[in-house]
């Protein structure tokens, strides 16, 4: 393996669970829910899949496990944005302070423990291909769904009945209930996968990406992936090639650091979230009509009976 | 009392005794209606008369404190929209329950049961469509459709469940003479095919023209049910209001004199994504007299009464010239000390802030002038304003210095547009200055600004209520795709011929003809 390739193969390591947590995110924003929680979901699934991994010696388990506490977290913040009509920037963040904290008392015992890592799934006769082959068809099992997932959610939300009573409910609660469409509930599902997906981002963070666990591993990431939402005006396809675009700066500004440009590594460190905004703001700007976010976001939702 | 309708059997829907109580206000108060099969049955009422809530409680938006509903003579109960639908009701919203980012096809299929795909959503459609007159294109997304076509897609939208009966609430409040003529012939098609109709309204002229027997609420109650077509508009309104409604008195003549306002070849880009660019607008307004802008919503009444007001700047100075000062870039408060004076549309929220007090919102447009000094508010002053307000326009508040939330839409409007004339303003502007007012409250507003202009100042009033600059306006114009038609005195316009200026008809033809 060439140097260059295996810069490409950190590359994908590096987008994929910024776009696993973005996914359930743009699914939850889109039925009309901004959950800013995402941090702390995604910093209990990794501590979870860990525990659980290490506890019962399976990567398997450790993803169940991980995907739980995420939703859980998830149904946490659905009772109080749904049943309380509670304000959803405040409880977001505090759902993201508390995950945190909550993180590493759960991880605690478990700091210094190592994971051996998930072996790679080459597809047969495609990974042969020379360069893209190795590259695109010899990742683990989380690259491949993350890539399937990002094209099952446009298909849903484009093409099936379900995703048009979702995008109704995002785009006008108030109209949706007075149609009959059931707000709530269509809600605290997509909040729910909203939070199984920031669970299974920290759990590949934890199981994958690093392979140990450490309080705060997370790094801003749930963040990242909230912003590449916004960035991506809410639309599957542009969030995977922000996520990429993100995940690819990332990894080269480090090699350009080791590689002591005599740029200051500040500057060097801002680039990639320079580059993911020039990237998509490029983007929506060769669409025309500016996107907008879905009409009811933010806005609780009190049903009048 | 009971109007001649020809059907035997019981009647398709009754309503028995419906009340409903939202804490100490009753908005229902043991209603009784019945409508027959096939028949246009009208429900009248001032706004807050209860008639929005009664029909959602029909439609199982909201649940009744008491009461019975009999389908076909059985009681039934519905718990939700769905469960109306299936019983065959069908609903227009006046507020259109849609969403403006999805595309026509989307927004009639999102709202169907039972199995469907896109493909057969848009051959129903083209189907209804046809056979109702209710031209839509499938594919194009609704915030780029006009109020008209909107409706239609509403009433696509229920005609698609083949409904036994169609509740239409305030239907043409948004549609131009035209599209609304267009409307009652797709009822009457409707009504001759077997579907009963409820329809909802405040406009006697509309209800006369469609319905033979018509139900009136006042104050949460029944008052009467008539036959519209037998009975004076004059007894129908007193009916509605519970005592006579005075004219307005205009008697002193209409004698302009001064130029006070000039718009002079202003164009103003669209403010944001559904905005309408104000395309060269000319405009004089004289000393002494009311002048009207008519239209329908969305055609650059709100860019206008920005760039009036000064909220946005125009590119020219002399674009806007207001007490023969070119102040087409400066701001609104720089217009106010040339003693100009604006309403906007939209009451809380904008002309007043919710949870503010009354006295603290005399600050919005009078903290150029008497209410604060060198930067610190004069509180006493500000109280002492906000009650001469009070008391001057007849505003009922529930305590002294309520918060403005605390206050009914009419009582707020009052206070607002008080605050702006107790200035004593050369230049009054206002935008939609009786939307959603009851019909006392709207009264005295027009009165007020009919008074004003007989003082000698300059008055705009720009409303989608074209009734109401008849009623007030020396001098009229017609606002459409954000150009503005000709001033002309209000005695030469005919409801006709606003309506092609609101289609832009009579443009186009006046353009062939210069050719």
């Amino acid at each position: 393996m060439t140097t260059f390739e295996a810069i490409l193969l950190t590359i994908v390591t590096a987008s994929t669970p910024l776009l696993i947590a973005a996914l359930g995110e743009l699914v939850t924003e889109r039925s009309g829910v901004l959950n800013l929680g995402v941090e702390g979901m995604m910093a209990m699934g990794a501590a979870c899949s860990f525990a659980a991994a290490v506890t019962f010696d399976s990567t398997l388990i450790g993803v169940m496990a991980g995907m739980m506490a995420g939703a859980l977290m998830a149904a946490l913040f659905a009772l109080v944005v749904l049943g309380f009509a509670a304000n959803q920037v405040g409880s977001g963040l505090a759902l993201t302070i508390f995950g945190l904290g909550l993180s590493g008392l759960i991880g605690a015992p478990f700091v210094g423990a190592r994971r051996d890592p998930v072996p790679p799934v080459d597809i047969p006769g495609l990974s042969d291909i020379p360069f893209i082959g190795r590259l695109f068809f010899e990742q683990d099992l989380f690259v491949y769904s993350s890539v399937a997932l990002t094209i099952l959610i446009a298909l849903y939300l484009t093409r099936t009945r379900s995703g048009l009573t979702l995008r109704s409910i995002g785009e006008n609660h108030t109209s949706a209930n007075a149609l009959g469409l059931p707000v709530l509930r269509v809600r605290f599902v997509a909040i729910l996968f909203g939070g199984a997906c920031a669970g299974l981002a920290g759990a590949y963070l934890a199981l994958v990406y690093t392979r140990f666990w450490s309080p705060g591993m997370t790094a801003g990431r749930g963040w990242i992936a909230l912003a590449l939402v916004v960035f991506a005006a809410w639309r599957p396809g542009w969030l995977l090639i922000g996520a990429y675009i993100f995940g690819a700066a990332t990894v080269l500004q480090l090699h350009a650091q080791a590689a002591q440009f005599g740029v200051p590594s500040q500057v060097l460190s801002a680039v990639p979230y320079l580059a993911t905004i020039l990237a998509l703001l490029l983007l929506s700007l060769r669409h025309g009509r500016a996107v907008g976010a879905p009409g009811s976001l933010g806005a609780p939702f009190v049903p009048d009976r | 009392m009971k109007a001649d309708v020809s059907s035997s059997g019981p009647p398709l829907v009754e309503l028995k005794g419906i009340s409903k109580r939202y804490g100490d206000l009753l908005a229902n108060d043991g209603i009784d209606l019945s409508i027959e099969p096939g028949e246009i049955h009208a429900l009248l009422g001032e706004n807050g008369a209860g008639k929005s809530t009664l029909v959602k409680i029909l439609y199982g938006v909201i649940e009744p404190s008491a009461g019975e509903i009999r389908w076909e003579g059985r009681p039934v109960a519905i718990g939700s929209p769905v469960e109306a639908r299936a019983l065959g009701l069908g609903m227009v919203f006046q507020h259109f329950s849609l969403f403006d980012e999805l595309t026509v096809a989307e927004n009639i299929a999102v709202a169907l049961s039972g199995e469907w795909n896109l493909a057969t959503v848009r051959g129903k459609l083209g189907e209804i469509s046809r056979t109702y007159g209710l031209a839509l294109d499938a594919d194009r997304a609704v915030w780029t459709l006009s109020a008209g076509e909107r409706q239609r897609i509403e009433i696509v939208r229920c005609l698609l469940q083949n409904p036994r009966l169609l509740i239409l609430d305030e239907p043409t409040s948004v549609l131009t003479p035209q599209e609304a003529e267009h409307l009652f012939a797709t009822l009457d098609k409707l009504s001759a095919d077997g579907c009963s109709i409820l329809y909802i309204s405040h406009k006697l002229e509309e209800v006369r023209r469609l319905c033979r027997r018509a139900t009136i609420l006042r104050a949460g109650r029944v008052v009467g049910t008539i036959d519209p077509r037998a009975s004076t508009a004059r007894e129908i309104a007193a009916l509605m209001v519970g005592s006579e409604v005075g004219e307005i008195r205009t008697d002193a003549p209409h004698v302009p004199h001064g130029e006070i306002l000039r718009v002079d070849h202003l164009d103003m880009p669209p403010a944001g994504l559904h905005g309408q660019a104000l395309k060269d607008v000319n405009l004089v307004v004289r000393a002494g007299e009311v002048v009207g802008i008519a239209g329908v919503a969305g055609n650059g009444q709100s860019e206008l009464f920005a760039a009036l007001s000064g909220e946005r700047l125009a590119e020219r100075a002399d674009a806007i010239t207001i007490a023969g000062r070119a102040c087409g870039t400066t701001g609104i408060d720089a217009r106010r000390r040339l003693a100009a004076a604006f309403v906007p549309e939209e009451r809380l929220g904008h002309a007043a802030a919710p949870t503010h007090r009354l006295s603290e919102n005399t600050l919005i447009s009078h903290a150029a002038t008497e209410v604060s000094r060198s930067g610190f508010i004069l509180l006493s002053a500000a109280k002492r304003l906000a009650r001469t307000i009070i008391k001057s326009f007849d505003v009922r508040t529930p305590e002294g210095d309520p918060q403005a939330r605390k206050l009914s839409g009419g009582n707020l409007q009052k206070f607002v547009i008080g605050r702006e004339i107790i200035r004593k303003p050369k230049l009054l502007v206002v935008d939609q200055p009786t939307w959603g007012v009851d019909a006392g409250a709207a009264r005295l507003i027009r009165q007020a600004l009919v008074d004003l202009a007989r003082d000698g100042s300059a008055v705009v009033v720009v409303s989608q209520d074209l009734d109401e600059l008849f009623e007030v306006a020396d001098q009229m114009a017609v606002i459409h795709q954000g150009s503005l038609s000709p001033l002309k005195p209000i005695g030469e316009w005919t409801k006709e011929a606003v309506g092609l200026e609101m289609l832009g008809v009579a443009q186009a033809q006046g353009g062939a003809h210069a050719v």
